[in-house]
């Protein structure tokens, strides 16, 4: 029966808005965790590669451009990333560990260039795992971010259209069906009295 | 999934990320970012997008969030600051609808 088709449904319903209401919540906790450490981390690499391209600016000003321009166009180091996924809550998130695959040579001859340049991609070097780590949360923020409002947009839609109207359907039918069970009574009890 | 990293930014910015071990790819204004971006970011899974070309090209940078790969982080330059922060406190807002990190 058409009622008890709708009975399902709304406690379907009503018990997946409690699951999605749940997930919302710890998306939204997770959420908060790795906005926290995205910002600290970010402010971290901010300070850190402002210093770095500091360097070697000081760096770029002891030597003359094409100079440096030729040392650095062969680079001796090689860096590979790792890439993975992970899942947060059901969102694939970038997963990146940094692998050398060479060691951090540098990649020209001490005379051409001054220790300043030295320090500075030195400097980048070191950097570059924690640069991937940011790549790596800032994504997980931006992907989470869009999934929680998604969900958001699930919950409300359960909360306030799917079970009022699924509710307002079966009190309707209710009412219709009491009604005809009244008016059964009421024709048996003339029929009888009669 | 083994992947290299790239850098995409003005010349004198990028060097030294070269010498690092990062490919480098060179752009001078937000056209030709855009294009190398794009190239950029289908054969490279991370890629370094200096700031000051991570503003004009948004659309392009929120395409690349439908899925966990390519990862593009905005880098700050040193010239100016805030874009990232921007950035943050734009998903924040999303998600949340308040801000708990920056209170202003």
């Amino acid at each position: 029966m058409e009622l008890k088709k709708l009975k399902a449904r709304l406690s379907t319903a009503v018990r997946g808005h409690k699951l999605l209401k749940d997930k919302s919540d710890e998306m939204v906790r997770r959420f908060t965790v790795l906005l926290r450490e995205d910002k600290r981390l970010r402010d971290e690499v901010e300070d850190d590669l402002a210093a770095a391209l500091k360097q070697f600016a000081l760096a770029g000003a002891l030597t003359p451009a094409y100079v440096q321009e030729t040392a650095f166009s062969m680079p001796a180091a090689r860096v590979e990333a790792d890439c993975a996924t992970e899942s947060v809550m059901g969102v694939d998130v970038p997963k990146i560990a940094l692998t050398q695959t060479t060691s951090a040579a540098l990649p020209y001859a001490f005379s051409e260039i001054t220790s300043e340049a030295d320090d500075s991609v030195r400097m980048v070097s070191a950097l570059l795992p924690k640069l991937l780590r940011l790549a790596e949360i800032e994504k997980a923020v931006r992907l989470l971010s869009y999934e929680i409002e998604r969900n958001k947009r699930r919950v409300n839609a359960l909360e306030y259209v799917m079970i009022p109207q699924l509710e307002e359907t079966i009190k309707y039918i209710r009412n219709k069906l009491d009604e005809n069970e009244r008016a059964a009574i009421v024709r048996l009890m003339k029929v009888n009295g009669a | 999934m083994q992947g290299k990293m790239a850098v995409v930014g003005s010349a004198e910015t990028i060097m030294v990320f070269k010498a690092a071990g990062v490919e480098a790819f060179p752009v001078t204004d937000e056209k030709s970012a855009r294009e190398t971006l794009r190239k950029v970011a289908h054969d490279f899974p991370v890629v370094f997008l200096s700031e000051e070309f991570a503003e004009p090209l948004k659309d392009l940078l929120k395409r690349f969030d439908e899925g966990a790969y390519p990862v593009v982080l905005p880098i700050p330059t040193g010239k100016e600051k805030g874009y990232g922060e921007a950035f943050l406190k734009d998903s924040m807002e999303r998600a949340l609808g308040v801000d708990i990190l920056f209170q202003k």
